[in-house]
Order: structure tokens, then C-alpha cells, then sequence
């Protein structure tokens, strides 16, 4: 006769140092490997799009940064098109530009939190505090244009809240002067070592048609090996001013699609983002960035769905309107809430100090995941 | 690239009755019409048909269209009855970069609406966020529970209009 | 010897085994276990880019003190459903297994805690107690994370354990005595007569052993890394798994006793490889005793010079831990049992025939 073995259900709480935020994620486990993963969400439901019915259009750009906080320049952006979209209204060439930077150095802050905190998931607690100095510098430049380090309510529909102080160039033009090694440094320290690649290559591995299927986009779309990123696909603002390529997962270390891949995405990502920050820096006109802000905002019935290619993915922004000053219905598609769906299928296979690893590379926010 | 006319016609021949009408007349976006239980049918079509290969659900949301009767209950709160609650459905192809926009409507007393989790595995969550907040019921959905609110909510639906809070939820005040 | 020097004193076997026994733990290893953490605290700052404590004395010296009477004041909370009895003892059982084998450690030429001719067997033997106390910590904790923790300890404490062993017997093999203090004794002169390279009697043998001891060298160093529970081999306290693994439940004096006998594990292995390769407590330069003609000044720089040895390889444990990642258990276990043991064998085969021949 057989010996009975029971499933352990296991729970990583949502209180725990390396779920991202307060993510619950049931686990079933056969010894030390899993046989099903539920993740249980809604600890962070702050209730976004319900709040964007009750207020006017310009008064729901602080609510977007909240959702993806670690990227907020990128929530105001998205929102920001969506509505000059339904309004039809074209912003001056400059604000245009001062966005795109403002999105690109933001991608670079994100990248940097997300490798820094995924080195400490797997044990490497060097490398997070020199990504954090690093971001720190970038943080220091927001602050100087807008006032705020974390959370901007910066780009507003149709325009900016503030121009960019006289020595925002030059110091932008220092620090990429200044970050270009330290990724060479980052390299040194954990996409080659040994130990690290042992923990991530061949682990998480995800297809390239579940990925389509399941929705999945940004980095850890590229990373399965598809040339897909919105701002060239579907080019908005002025991105398709700029020369920069598309990094795409290859399998150098293990099978295309597993956590190394997606690490060293965003790698080079920081890198290509450096190079439109340098093109930006080098085309930008003069103009007055507040003169196409709208003094009321009242669009026509109507719908629009727009996206942009956030940090993490494709975030898209679904708004109705009714005619009257306020949002009649904003939904926003945040790619973590995609990408925990996925969660199931991607762990099911893999051992405990696994589900680490594989879940700081999809790289989530609770806060976008939730709203 | 096919415009959303061409598609139109499309599904117009393959399908008939489900496939209600051509909505272009307000910005930005045009959206056809679909029939709320022949939904999953168009979708798995539109996604395996050669030349229009819709694989990618960019996404898909509930809306509650609020086009009912307004009457006020006894207690002064509003009820909207009649009308219909909406899903919206954003699609697109990753090879002919075309996109298209389909909406679906269901009374607002009994919203039923066919799953298309089938066709499209990102559906999954989108459809349990839409049940969770407007009530809409997803028939042959995988896994029909609540995702945001949560797992005992029993106060109704919070993004419908006429939602009003709860006085209490397990023992503690809800509006503070 | 120190406990002639004591017997002198107070005429009593009993008094004066009884203070000699209690003097290396007094004067030099609970100090050591404060002052290691403060050297962590540092060396991980400062390669961390950020400078550590700076507040509590000149550049955070005393901030342990603190630390430690903060420990001692707090609740001690036991959880409902644990097993009172075996939660109370484990911490003292991992306590006496780091500390026990501190007896048969050579400080200096006048100074061992136990002369026992058993040295190193001893101390393996003592460092077993360390596995009971972590099994006990982890089951009594009622906690699935801390069981899950005191298993993947267990294991790997006990597989580690193997290769240590293995390198050990070689070194017997080639000096005949088990007792530290006889090997530290052999070492003497300067630094080419230290184990490392080659031991003491000169010839063509010893030129051949160099390259196996310092494989030696270098497998003891990381079977004893992964018995501290040090990174790379920190699963069983992985902070960022399983929160804090099989220590998850404990609180207050309880907890400092987890931490405190960590520390004094770190530098207790570390006292082993340097008594075993690196000469104990020989100078490698010769003595200013010698060249001054005050022979009383000898011991005192042997215990520096000991001293100086341990803090080096715990400082190298300590750069270890900040700069690599975290090996996955089943990785853990492959680099013991497919890469150390093999090679730890290889090499003992080969050091008996050279031995013999």
C-alpha cells in the first residue's frame, strides 16, 4: 500500500519581506515543489476608478501617480495622452520632449529599484543600496523640476505644471556621464556571477504564445523573444524622433524566457534609455510648456482607449466621457495586474526558493496591481 | 490592416444576428456591437481567422451605462432600474497591427455575458475584476469570484452608479 | 601554564580549573562576539557605501552595548501552541555548542583551555550540539517557516560536517597528533614551517604537499562557511524566504543568545583553520621577546598574533557574505556532495601515500 502524502498548503502572507508590497500567494507544495500557486489581491484597492467619477479631469493626475509609484511620471504621461486624445488638442513640440525625458529617467529609477530588489531577494544585498545611491541622483533632478521626489503630479493634461530649471540640462547631460559605468559595475557584480545565474537561468521560463495569449507585455514580453514595445509599434509623443534599439531575450544563459533573460532586459534597457535621454537632450526647442493647458476641461461624448509602454508593460488607460466635467467611467489596464494572473502557470514545477526568484523578475507593483 | 468597416463586413457575413451594429458616429473610437451570448463564438473566430489573427486582448472592461430610470428610494438613496451594464472589448493583432473595439450590453437585472477566458487566457482576471465591481455574471468562466473587494462582500457592486457603502462590514464602520 | 599560575595562587585544583576554564570566555570571547558585531556592522557599510553607526560612541563602538541591553529588557513572548520545555533549551544547546569547543582552541604557548590529546575530535564532536539546539529551535516554534528553516539547516550543517572531517584526517596523517596545541607547537619558527605550506620537516614532501594543502585550505574554509549558516550558505536564515528561518519565533534574551553564538561559531572556525594551516598562534616573523631578550613578552604576542589570524578570516567571511548571492538549497547540497567530497578524498588518498612513502 501507498504512503499517503498530504499537499502543504503554505502561505506567503501578505506580510512578508519579499512579496513586492501585500500580496498574498497560496502555495500547494509537494516537499519543497509546487503544484499550484494562487495569489489573493485587493490588500491595496484604494478604490481609483470610483474616485475618478467624482472628480474633474485635471484633479484625477495626483490619483494616477499613486497607482504605479515607483513610476509615476509614466502613470501621468499615459492619462495625460488618453485625455488630449479625446479633447484633440496638440501640446507645444517642447513639452513633448521634456516628457519624454522625464518618462525616460524615470525608467531608468525603476529599472534600478527593480534589479536592486530582486539582487537582495536572491541574496545579494550589495548591489540594492548602489542602485538605490544611483537613483538617488535621478530622484534629486525630479525634485528639482517639480518639487517632489517620489510622487510628481507633474505632466498635466495639456502641458506641464512647471518648466525645467535653467540647470536641468547640464546635470542631466553629468549624470548620464556619471551612470554609464556604474551599469558596467552592476554587470560585474551580478549578471555574471556564477552563483546568481545558477539561481535564475532556466527557471520561470514563459513561452512566447502564453505570454501573447495571457497578455503579458514590456520586458518580460521582449524577454521571451518578441520585438514588441509600444513606443515604436505604436509610436506616441515623439518617439519616433529618436534612434533606439529594442533589446530582446536571447537565452544567452539558459532558455530564452527565463528569469536571467528578464533580468538583463531591463539591464539594457537603463542602456538605451541613456541614449534617447542624450538625443532628447541634444533636440530640445524652446517654448512656453503651459500654454496649451485647457482652462476647462468638458470633452465630447465619447470613448478613447491609449497606452503607453511603461517601465513594467503596457499600460493603458480606457476613459469615457458623458460631456460633463467629470471622467464618466476611467479604467486602467496596469501591467501587474496582468502579469500576477500568469502566476499559476509560470511557478507550477519549481521549488520554494524558486517562486522568489521567479517573482521579482515579472517585477510588480501593488500599487498598480490594486488601484 | 484591415479598418474597422472591413471587419465589419466580416463578421457580418459570418455571423449575422449576433453582430449588431457599427457604432462610428462619436470620438475617438469606433465599436461594434456584439450580442452578449454569441460573444466567445465572434472571439474565438476573430482569433483564429487567418487574415484577421486578433491573438492579443489588450483589454477588457465593464462599465455600468447608467441609461436606466432614476428613482429615488424610500431612504432618499437613487436606484437606477432598466438600462444595461457594458463590456468593452479592446482587441489587436501583433501581426497586422490592426486594433478593434467591441462592446457588449446586458440588462441591468440579469447581466449575463459568455466568458471569452477560453479564447484569450487574459481575459481571466479582467472578467473577475468586472464581476467583482459592476455584478456582471461571466457564464462559463473558470473561476467566478471576487478579486479586488473582498471574498465576502455582500453589499453589492461598488463601481455601479447607485452603489451606496454599507453601514457596516463584519462588525466595523465602513464610512469614516 | 596559566593553571599552574592559578593553582600557585589559590592552592585549590578545584578554583583554580574552575577560573582558568571561565577566563576565555570572560575576557575574550563574549567581548569578541560584541566586538564582531560591530565589525560587521561596519565592513558591510562601508562596502556598502554608506558609513553604519556613528552616534553611540566614537564611530559606533558601543552601539552592540546598547543593542545587547536593549535585548535583555524585552518581553519574552513564547508562542500558544509551542513546545515550552524544548523552546527554552534550544537556544542554550546552540550556545554550549558554539562555545564548548573554545576548551581546546591554543591561544597562546601558556594558555589552553583544556590540554586534552583529543583536540580536534573534540571540537567536532562539540559542534554537533549546535544541530540538536537549531532542530529544536525550528520544531518547537510551531511555525512552518522555522521548520522548514531547521530542516535545510540540519541537513546542510550535517553534510558539511563531511568534507571538515576529511580535511581534518589528512592533516593528522601528516603532523600524527589530534592535539591542537601539539600542532600549534610543530608550526614554530616562521611562516614556511606553517601547514600551508608544506609543514614542518623539510623536504622534497613538502614541496609536493603545498598544492594540496591550500585545496585544503580552501575546501575547510567553505565546509565551515556553510556550518556557520554564513552567505552564501544562509538558506536556513534567509531573511527574504522565510523571514528569519528558525530563530522566526524567538524574542529578547532568547534571540541575542541565537546571535551571539553565531558570532562566536564565526570566529571559533575560524581559530580552527588558522591552528590548523596558518600556525595558531606562531608568529610568522619571529619574536620581539626573542630579540629583546624578555621571554615573559612571548605568550602575549602569540595571542596577538592569534588573535590577529581569527579576526582576518572572520573579516573574509564577513566580505564573503556581503558581496555574493544565496546558493538554492538543492545547489547547496550538489557543491557539497559532488565537488568537496570527492575532491577532499582525492586529496586524502594521495597525502597517505605521499605520507607512507
Amino acid at each position: 500500500m501507498a504512503l499517503k502524502t498530504e499537499e502543504m498548503i503554505l502561505n506567503m502572507g501578505p506580510q512578508h519581506p519579499s512579496t513586492h508590497g501585500v500580496l498574498r500567494l497560496e502555495l500547494e507544495l509537494e516537499g519543497e515543489i509546487i503544484v499550484g500557486a494562487k495569489p489573493h489581491i485587493g490588500y491595496l484597492h484604494r478604490c481609483f476608478e470610483k474616485h475618478c467619477e467624482a472628480m474633474s479631469y485635471p484633479q484625477v493626475t495626483p490619483y494616477t501617480d499613486r497607482m504605479d509609484y515607483l513610476a509615476s511620471m509614466y502613470n501621468e504621461f499615459g492619462y495625460a495622452l488618453a485625455v488630449e486624445k479625446l479633447l484633440g488638442i496638440q501640446v507645444p513640440e517642447r513639452v513633448e520632449y521634456i516628457r519624454v525625458i522625464m518618462g525616460e529617467f524615470q525608467r531608468i529609477a525603476s529599472h534600478l529599484v527593480a534589479i536592486g530588489t530582486y539582487g537582495l531577494d536572491i541574496g545579494a544585498m550589495t548591489p540594492f543600496l548602489y542602485c538605490f545611491r544611483d537613483r538617488e541622483k535621478i530622484l534629486s533632478l525630479f525634485e528639482q523640476t517639480c518639487g517632489a521626489r517620489l510622487l510628481y503630479n507633474y505632466i498635466w493634461v495639456g502641458g506641464l505644471s512647471h518648466d525645467l530649471h535653467p540647470d536641468f540640462l547640464i546635470q542631466a547631460r553629468d549624470f548620464i556621464k556619471y551612470f554609464r559605468p556604474k551599469i558596467k559595475e552592476l554587470n560585474d557584480l551580478l549578471t555574471n556571477n556564477k552563483i546568481f545565474i545558477d539561481r535564475t537561468a532556466n527557471v520561470g521560463i514563459l513561452p512566447l504564445d502564453l505570454a501573447i495569449n495571457y497578455g503579458i507585455s514590456g520586458p518580460n514580453l521582449r524577454a521571451s523573444g518578441f520585438k514588441w514595445d509600444i513606443r515604436k509599434d505604436d509610436a506616441y509623443s515623439v518617439y519616433n524622433k529618436f534612434d533606439f534599439d529594442i533589446p530582446v531575450g536571447k537565452g544567452t544563459m539558459g532558455t530564452v524566457g527565463d528569469c536571467w533573460d528578464r533580468y538583463y532586459i531591463r539591464i539594457l534597457e537603463m542602456e538605451e534609455s541613456l541614449k534617447i535621454i542624450e538625443q532628447a537632450i541634444e533636440q530640445i526647442p524652446e517654448g512656453d510648456v503651459t500654454s496649451a493647458i485647457p482652462k476647462r476641461i468638458k470633452p465630447a461624448v465619447g470613448q478613447v482607449y491609449s497606452r503607453v509602454e511603461n517601465p513594467r508593460g503596457e499600460l493603458g488607460y480606457f476613459i469615457i466621457s458623458d460631456g460633463s466635467v467629470n471622467p464618466f467611467r476611467v479604467k486602467v489596464k496596469g501591467p501587474s495586474f496582468v502579469h500576477l494572473g500568469i502566476m499559476n502557470e509560470l511557478l507550477k514545477g519549481y521549488m520554494i526558493a524558486d517562486v522568489i526568484a521567479i517573482l521579482g523578475s515579472i517585477d510588480i507593483v501593488l500599487g498598480e496591481v490594486d488601484r | 490592416m484591415k479598418t474597422t468597416e472591413e471587419i465589419f463586413e466580416i463578421l457580418k457575413t459570418n455571423f449575422g444576428e449576433s453582430i449588431l451594429e457599427l457604432v462610428t458616429a462619436a470620438p475617438v473610437e469606433k465599436f461594434i456591437r456584439i450580442n452578449q451570448l454569441e460573444v466567445d463564438k465572434v472571439c474565438q473566430f476573430l482569433r483564429d481567422s487567418q487574415e484577421l489573427l486578433f491573438d492579443s486582448l489588450m483589454n477588457l472592461s465593464g462599465v455600468d451605462d447608467a441609461n436606466g430610470k432614476k428613482t429615488a428610494a424610500d431612504n432618499g438613496d437613487q436606484i437606477i432600474s432598466g438600462g444595461t451594464l457594458s463590456v468593452y472589448y479592446h482587441l489587436e493583432s501583433t501581426k497586422y497591427r490592426h486594433k478593434l473595439v467591441l462592446k457588449v450590453s446586458a440588462e441591468r437585472e440579469k447581466p449575463d455575458v459568455v466568458s471569452v477566458a477560453n479564447v484569450w487566457r487574459h481575459a481571466d482576471w479582467h472578467e473577475r475584476e468586472a464581476y467583482d465591481l459592476f455584478g456582471i455574471n461571466f457564464l462559463n468562466h473558470p473561476d467566478l469570484r471576487r478579486i479586488l473587494m473582498p471574498y465576502d462582500w455582500d453589499a453589492g457592486y461598488p463601481l455601479r452608479k447607485d452603489y451606496k457603502n454599507p453601514e457596516f462590514y463584519q462588525g466595523m464602520k465602513v464610512p469614516y | 601554564m596559566i593553571y599552574d599560575f592559578f593553582f600557585k595562587i589559590t592552592g585549590s585544583n578545584i578554583i583554580a580549573s574552575i577560573i582558568q576554564s571561565l577566563l576565555p570566555l570572560f575576557i575574550f570571547i563574549l567581548p569578541f562576539a560584541l566586538f564582531a558585531v560591530w565589525l560587521e556592522r561596519k565592513v558591510s557599510a562601508h562596502m556598502q557605501d554608506r558609513l553604519g553607526p556613528m552616534r553611540v560612541g566614537k564611530h559606533g563602538w558601543l552601539q552592540t552595548i546598547a543593542d545587547i541591553l536593549k535585548l535583555v529588557q524585552k518581553e519574552d513572548i513564547v508562542p500558544n501552541e509551542a513546545d515550552k520545555p524544548l523552546f527554552n533549551i534550544a537556544p542554550v544547546l546552540v550556545f554550549v555548542g558554539s562555545y564548548a569547543v573554545f576548551a581546546a582552541i591554543p591561544f597562546s604557548g601558556a594558555f589552553i583551555g583544556s590540554n586534552i590529546d583529543l583536540g580536534i575530535i573534540f571540537i567536532i564532536a562539540a559542534s554537533g550540539f549546535v544541530v540538536a539546539g537549531i532542530l529544536m529551535a525550528g520544531w518547537a516554534s510551531n511555525n512552518k517557516y522555522s521548520l522548514l528553516g531547521a530542516m535545510r539547516s540540519a541537513a546542510q550543517i550535517i553534510s558539511y560536517e563531511i568534507p571538515t572531517v576529511l580535511v581534518v584526517l589528512t592533516i593528522i596523517m601528516i603532523t600524527g597528533t589530534t592535539n591542537l596545541f601539539t600542532l600549534s607547537e610543530m608550526q614554530t619558527g616562521h611562516f614556511w614551517n606553517w601547514m600551508i605550506f608544506g609543514g614542518p620537516n623539510f623536504g622534497v614532501a613538502k614541496f609536493i604537499f603545498i598544492p594540496f594543502m591550500i585545496m585544503n585550505f580552501i575546501i575547510i574554509y567553505i565546509s565551515t562557511l556553510a556550518e556557520v549558516n554564513r552567505t552564501p550558505f544562509d538558506i536556513p536564515e534567509a531573511e527574504s524566504e522565510l523571514v528569519s528561518g528558525y530563530h522566526t519565533e524567538y524574542s529578547g534574551m532568547k534571540f541575542a543568545m541565537f546571535f551571539l553564538a553565531e558570532y562566536a561559531n564565526m570566529f571559533a572556525v575560524s581559530a580552527i583553520v588558522t591552528a590548523l594551516f596558518f600556525g595558531g598562534y606562531q608568529s610568522p616573523v619571529g619574536y620581539l621577546g626573542n630579540l629583546f631578550g624578555a621571554h615573559w613578552l612571548i605568550p602575549i604576542e602569540q595571542f596577538f598574533w592569534f588573535t590577529a589570524k581569527g579576526i582576518f578570516f572572520v573579516f573574509v567571511q564577513m566580505w564573503l557574505r556581503w558581496t555574493l548571492p544565496r546558493l538554492r538549497v538543492d545547489q547547496l547540497m550538489t557543491v557539497c556532495w559532488k565537488y568537496l567530497i570527492p575532491i577532499a578524498f582525492v586529496n586524502l588518498i594521495i597525502i597517505g601515500l605521499i605520507t607512507v612513502l
